[in-house]
């Protein structure tokens, strides 16, 4: 379990580092990826309906959200992206670096070396935790989804041949 | 399973300052409106990841996982209503460019 969840770790931080640097289509499914293997992990951890979550909506649905705003919005003409390849690639080109340098140096610091963390194991569950303390959540949840519904209607809704031509 | 993760504890931290790192990196160069929001996606990743450890750490599972699926909704719920707002900005200026907003006057 040790090497193979070393290398998913890995898996992560080069999936996510790669998203940054592909082009937009790339980039979603990139991004999708990154949930796949963050869904594995939570697996792993012990988290198995969080993963489902994570599967199913953040690597489902969101893809699918992305991929569809994307068809949606124009394509550059070949030498327009073309030329926006090369400034990408060059533009990027410093998060390597960027992410080498702060995972050197967090990891010759001394943070999160002395960490003495609370063990206390309960026996709840999330469905008990879901309908106990954290009930508000729900609420604000269901609000969220109404929200998001609404402005989605609002937002992707076509315009009418009279507000065009007025 | 609650040792493998103690004893990782560092670890798991490095990876998700690596990912909020490579999120904030996308959002601060790109200028592209589609970009900035899967930026803001890597970064709810790394907030996944750290709940997700808070959680095998404390051994209060339960409540970590009540607290990502949380995450999650709401998460979906804004990159949707933000991916209307890009597409209704495309749709008015022609382009996904952050800097064609500068231009709108409300």
């Amino acid at each position: 379990m040790t090497i193979a969840t070393y290398i998913l770790f890995a898996a992560i931080v080069v999936c996510a580092l790669w998203t940054v640097q592909a082009s937009i289509v790339r980039a979603a499914l990139g991004l999708a990826v990154v949930s796949v293997l963050l869904s594995v992990l939570m697996f792993q951890m012990g988290a198995p309906l969080a993963g489902v979550f994570e599967l199913s909506v953040c690597a489902g649905l969101i893809t699918v959200v992305f991929v569809s705003t994307i068809s949606m919005t124009a394509r550059l003409d070949a030498e327009a992206s073309k030329a926006l390849r090369a400034v990408r690639a060059k533009r990027f080109r410093p998060a390597i670096v960027a992410v080498a340098c702060i995972g050197a140096l967090l990891w010759i610091s001394s943070y999160a070396r002395d960490v003495s963390p609370v063990i206390g194991e309960t026996a709840e569950t999330v469905r008990e935790v879901l309908w106990g303390p954290r009930r508000l959540d729900l609420v604000g949840q269901i609000i969220m989804i109404f929200v998001g519904v609404f402005g989605v209607v609002v937002l992707f809704k076509e315009k009418r041949e009279k507000e065009i031509g007025r | 399973m609650n040792n493998f993760w103690i004893e990782n504890f560092r670890l798991v931290i490095i990876t998700a300052a690596l990912l909020f790192t490579v999120g904030l990196y996308c959002i601060l160069v790109t200028r592209n409106m589609i970009r900035v929001l899967i930026g803001m996606e890597l970064l709810t990743k790394a907030v996944t990841l750290l709940l997700v450890l808070a959680g095998a750490v404390t051994g209060r599972m339960a409540m970590a996982q009540a607290l990502i699926i949380t995450l999650i909704v709401m998460e979906v719920v804004a990159i949707t209503v933000a991916a209307g707002v890009v597409v209704g900005a495309f749709r008015h200026t022609g382009n996904v460019s952050t800097e064609s907003l500068d231009e709108a006057k409300g």
